[in-house]
């Protein structure tokens, strides 16, 4: 018979091989899912893994890595400080798109003027948007007890709509011969956000969020802040006999998480997207809670964790083009990650004994 | 003799990873016995009725019961073989109505109507009174315990385990439980009975097995044995007294007046305009049976929970609108009931978790930056003055027994030299050693001027350390009273005497 | 002007695939799971009740594989937060993201193909309107007056006690779970068999989550989610309405109607529950915490 024995301590050696390991069985499970599709499963995941980077076409997809890795992790980066203090932000996805809207708003204003301070002041609207966004379930919760869980999810439905709305309406381009959709930004260069370094996908938000993995590293691990965050996750009476206001925290990390969510939208409209339409959300706020998990919630995991699922984005619209996978193949992917990943967890929190019955 | 036996183990063993928790364990109950299992926290009480009643199957050894091997899958096969057990905490749904929780506890419950019924009857027939369709969240702890027992008396047992009843009891209660059980025995019913309260057995059992790390130790008529033998035997060697000289109330430190707070939750307690005047050099008691307000209490000295402005000063300054931190650093400071959770994050390490209240007067906490290596220091420095026993400072909480952890969190707050602490059941399910280290810790505080209010349930140890004493009922707090000649008896009646009982005994 | 019974008929199918997932997701509750997979498993019984319904041509078996589908999809929730303490949040939210990736995936062929029409039932309601109604006083009576349901009940309220009693917590959670999964599993195929009659990625569009909601705002008890259901079906219907007959307002923003009700309800439910002096929410007990027994 097999059992159960907790750990005292969390095994730093599985905390590591847990999500090497889940890598590896999404692999395996996936192979056999291409196999049972049709496909042949070794030159799909060669096609996914292995070619964006070193493949063929790398040089065309190897600066796209960085390019959807950066949103990816600046927004997983928030969520997990939340889902450290257990206060469960998933609706970062409304929160990105509204940042998107907010943030391009103050381009859409100001043209065509071409002062310096456009671009920063789009920065911080993004992030005030998605700030505001995501204080309304905080407040919720904090107010009414409501859950911020359903709260922010069915945001997102709401900021979707938004969006639609303002792209078919207030923001629709007056010169774009009808079509929805607002100015493009990328051919407005006071407020556009460019490649920094030719050929490395590099932009403004790959440079937030290395800045923002270091923060966060720093916040969690050397600040008290980050300390009562920590311990209100795993025991919320102490951290309230420590002194933390449950509503200050549930205020800091919806805050917080929808500032870098909303901060993510707006590099994107102003950059790889370049303008609102009614497709802005492009799921990196739902994929991003995978990236946490994936990740451990630690700054570092996360960064890592983002470089990997970005790569099969990449992986699958390579796929998509060379093999005539369907899109939703790296949906599939994603999800058996995470499921693969909670259900290897189990190494990092107990011992697996094997024992005679009598 | 051994016929006439109704339960028998034969050389019981058991083994958890590191503990041995039973380890050849024999002893015998007779029909009609109250038998009492008398051992400290820890000893392996716990774990070896878990194995009568099914949860835990032993390693080696084996039971008899009523002349069957007994060898129960589990709690229902031990249910059908005639084992009903009380349970100390954990049984009862809160949600559900009484009815619902006794059919839970019976294999095949009789219609609603007819349970209803039978329930009347046999509360009739015991004394204990009880209306089937009210909801277990509204009792009191008292009354959850009669659903209990009316839960296995329903199912006639021949076996009656009790894990610790009386620690929600006041002594009347007590009294009243005793006479109960006394009844049921008279029916032929063996009740086995577990506690580490000497006196209680020693008035109303009929035999002792006292178990000691895991091994039966003596069994003995507890009748003919003092209290103070029969602790001898518990603990192995003579319990070192306690010092309480050298101190001398000073001036006033802390003053609570006019405190009224809504109860927190629907299980929780309202506090009803508590005062109370705590000096210098004092240790004031504050007794009370589980869910009177104790919790309440604590967290509103602590800064958990705010009050009215003006109802809780210290040295003068009103403290009734600061929250922990700012009380710490006045020099207010508390150490609540549960220590895995609540006093202590239990997958932090000890150093980590001196951080949890030490941050601003031991200066681990610098403008809000940590400093790791003030706090591991200060982690050793309590280790080391209490005797914590522990790998070292890196050990996450939850891997201490519970006696050194409780050291440890007692440790942490004397160590910060406090002006006033208040501490919530200071020696709960802490083996005697611990308890006797935490309480002579609290006196030689108190000896250095401080002011301490102890919150407890155990009476012994309330009589033991405090120099006065309140009773805490229905978050009311009663008036002071010196603890010099104060006999059970009185306490008890301070304590509210037999909550609901009386209707049972006219 | 709006005819009321055709208006309260209309409703009735509105709330139908909302009440069927509502429902499962109370006694998954009630056993003391919270399962945020909702969404997923709709989506899934939403597609193979689709497929089914479209190749067999028998619409009523697509629901029955709906439902067997439902309930498969999610035993991996269920291994993982029975067997394999993990988070229930965060397994539920992996079982979304998982479902809707499986179905987009598989839901290809089937892409722009209409579902067979179904036999009406009384009033020219569909039978599975019916069903689901049905279905709200069997769940009562097996929640409050089934010896099964008392023992499930039990296990939400207080997993030790039950354990200590000797019921078998993760048996009665597994099976509460598969149920759920049935039961959101027809409530999407619903959405795809019987009211848009053709599959979109996607095309549950938050039900599951609305699910979720109602469950709350019912305060644990069927009455109380038919309640909900209804509430956001008049909403539903509602802003239908409103956008056919042409009011000023863009479409993007009525429709937005059923998500912001939901979050209005779930606000106005949660202050009666945090700020009402009786004994507080219905609430399970043990609702989202981990079981593990040493034994």
């Amino acid at each position: 018979m097999i059992r159960l024995v907790p750990r005292t301590e969390a095994s730093a050696f599985w905390q590591i091989a847990t999500p090497v390991m889940a890598v590896a069985a999404t692999m395996l499970a996936g192979g056999l899912l291409f196999a049972i599709m049709g496909y042949d499963p070794v030159s799909a995941i060669r096609t996914i893994f292995w070619d964006p980077l070193f493949g063929p076409a790398a040089g065309y997809s190897r600066p796209q890595l960085l390019v959807k890795a950066a949103p990816l992790i600046l927004i997983a980066s928030g969520l997990a400080v939340g889902f450290r203090a257990g206060i469960w932000n998933i609706g970062a996805e409304g929160q990105y798109i509204i940042g998107a809207i907010t943030g391009a708003a103050v381009a859409l204003a100001a043209y065509p003027a071409s002062e310096m301070w456009i671009f920063p002041a789009m920065v911080i609207a993004g992030a005030l948007g998605g700030w505001a966004w995501g204080m309304i379930p905080a407040l919720l919760r904090n107010w009414f007890g409501a859950s911020e869980i359903l709260v922010s999810l069915m945001l997102v439905y709401v900021a979707q709509r938004i969006a639609a709305w303002m792209a078919f309406g207030p923001m629709k381009n007056p010169e774009g011969f009808g079509m929805p959709g607002s100015r493009n930004l990328q051919q407005y260069p006071a407020a556009s956000n460019p490649e920094l370094i030719a050929g490395t996908g590099a932009h403004w938000g790959v440079v937030a969020a290395v800045i923002t993995v270091l923060a966060i590293w720093f916040l969690m691990s050397r600040h008290i802040r980050g300390f009562h965050i920590r311990a209100a996750g795993t025991a919320p009476r102490a951290a309230r006999f420590a002194g933390v206001k449950p509503q200050t925290l549930v205020a800091f990390c919806l805050g917080l998480s929808g500032a870098l969510a909303g901060m993510a939208g707006l590099f994107e409209v102003a950059g790889p997207a370049g303008q609102i339409t009614d497709k802005v959300g492009v799921g990196y706020g739902f994929t991003a809670i995978i990236v946490a998990f994936l990740g451990r919630l630690h700054p570092v995991g996360i960064l890592l964790a983002g470089l990997l699922l970005a790569l099969t984005y990449i992986g699958g619209e390579l796929a998509q083009l060379t093999l005539n996978l369907p899109a939703a193949t790296v949906q599939v992917f994603q999800g058996m990650l995470l499921f693969f990943l909670l259900g290897f967890d189990l190494l990092t929190r107990y011992r697996i004994t094997r024992r005679v019955t009598a | 003799m051994t016929d006439a036996a109704v339960f028998q183990a034969r050389g019981i063993g058991k083994s958890y990873p590191g503990v041995r928790a039973n380890d050849d364990v024999s002893f015998t109950v007779a029909p009609g016995e109250i038998h009492a299992l008398l051992g400290e926290n820890g000893a392996g009480k716990s774990t070896l009725v878990k194995m009568i009643y099914g949860l835990v199957r032993p390693d080696e050894g084996d039971m008899v019961l009523n002349g069957q091997p007994h060898q129960p899958a589990d709690p229902r096969a031990a249910r059908a073989a005639g084992v009903a057990m009380v349970f100390q905490h954990f049984s009862l749904f809160d949600a559900l109505t009484v009815a619902e929780n006794i059919a839970l506890g019976m294999e095949n419950p009789p219609p609603r109507r007819e349970l209803s019924a039978r329930i009347a009857q046999v509360s009739q027939d015991f004394g204990l009174p009880l209306n089937p369709a009210r909801r277990v969240v509204t009792l009191s702890a008292g009354e959850r315990q009669r659903v209990e027992i009316i839960r296995c008396l329903l199912q006639n047992p021949r076996l009656l385990i009790m894990d610790e009843p009386t620690s929600v009891l006041t002594p009347q209660e007590a009294e009243l439980l005793f006479a109960t059980l006394r009844k049921l025995a008279g029916h032929g019913t063996a009740i086995l009975y577990i506690s580490h309260k000497l006196e209680e057995i020693r008035t109303h059992c009929d035999r002792a097995t006292i178990l000691r790390h895991g091994r039966v130790v003596d069994s003995c008529d507890p009748r003919e044995h003092s209290a103070r033998t029969l602790a001898a035997m518990m603990v192995g060697g003579e319990m070192r007294p306690i010092d309480r000289s050298g101190r001398q109330a000073g001036e006033v430190l802390l003053q609570v007046k006019g405190l009224s707070l809504p109860a927190p939750t629907a299980e929780g307690t309202a506090l009803k305009s508590v005062a109370l005047t705590l000096r210098a050099g004092e240790i004031l008691g504050i007794g009370g049976v589980a869910g009177n307000g104790q919790d309440e209490l604590l967290a509103a000295l602590s800064g958990e929970t705010r009050s009215a402005p003006g109802s809780i000063l210290l040295e003068g300054a009103d403290m009734s609108r600061l929250g922990p931190e700012a009380r710490r650093t006045a020099g207010l400071l508390a150490a609540p009931e549960d220590r895995l959770g609540h006093a202590a994050v239990p997958d932090f390490s000890l150093t980590d978790n001196t951080l949890l209240t030490a941050g601003a007067r031991k200066q681990l906490v610098r403008k809000g930056l940590i400093d790791r290596s003030a706090a591991r220091a200060f982690a050793e420095a309590v280790i080391r003055a209490f005797d914590v026993r522990t790998p070292g400072p890196g050990t996450a909480a939850k891997a201490l027994s519970g006696g050194n952890l409780q050291k440890f969190v007692i440790g942490r707050e004397v160590m910060q030299a406090p002006r006033v602490l208040v501490v919530n059941q200071p020696t709960w399910g802490v083996d005697a050693g611990a308890a006797a280290a935490v309480r002579q810790s609290l006196l030689d505080l108190a000896g250095q001027g401080a002011g301490v209010i102890v919150i407890s349930q155990d009476l012994d140890e309330i009589l033991e350390l405090s120099d006065r004493f309140c009773a805490l009922n229905e978050g009311r707090l009663s008036a002071p009273v010196p603890t010099d000649g104060l006999t059970l008896d009185q306490i008890g009646l301070m304590l509210g005497g037999a909550h609901g009982m009386e209707v049972a005994h006219l | 002007m709006i005819d009321p019974i055709a208006l309260f008929l209309l409703l009735l199918s509105a709330s139908t695939p909302i009440l069927f997932a509502a429902l499962g997701e109370l006694v998954v509750e009630r056993a003391g799971v919270l399962n945020l997979g909702v969404e997923g498993m709709m989506i899934v019984g939403a597609l193979s009740g689709f497929a089914t319904a479209y190749y067999s041509g028998n619409a009523f078996l697509g629901f029955a594989v709906a439902a067997l589908a439902g309930a498969l999809v999610a035993l991996p929730f269920a291994i993982l937060t029975q067997f394999l303490m993990s988070n229930q949040v965060a397994s539920g939210l992996a079982l979304t993201l998982f479902g809707l990736g499986l179905a987009a995936l598989f839901g290809k062929p089937v892409e722009g193909v209409k579902a067979p029409s179904m036999a009406a039932g009384p009033l020219g309601l569909n039978w599975i309107v019916w069903l689901g109604l049905a279905m709200v006083p069997a769940i009562w009576w097996f929640l409050n007056r089934s010896r099964t349901g008392l023992i499930l009940r039990g296990v939400g309220e207080n997993h030790d006690a039950a354990h200590a009693l000797g019921y078998d917590v993760r048996r009665v959670r597994i099976a509460a779970i598969a149920f759920g999964g049935a039961m959101a599993g027809i409530g999407g195929a619903f959405i795809s068999v019987a009211t848009v009659l053709q599959w979109t990625e996607g095309m549950t569009a938050g039900a599951g989550w609305i699910a979720l909601a109602i469950v709350v705002f019912s305060n644990w008890t069927a009455v109380g989610v038919l309640a909900g259901a209804w509430l956001f079906g008049g909403v539903t219907v509602l802003q239908l309405r409103l956008q056919a007959a042409g009011v000023r307002v863009p479409v993007q923003l009525l429709s937005m109607a059923p998500y912001l009700a939901t979050i209005i309800v779930l606000v106005a439910i949660s202050a009666r529950q945090k700020f009402s002096r009786r004994a507080g929410g219905a609430a399970p007990g043990s609702l989202g915490q981990d079981f593990h027994a040493l034994r």
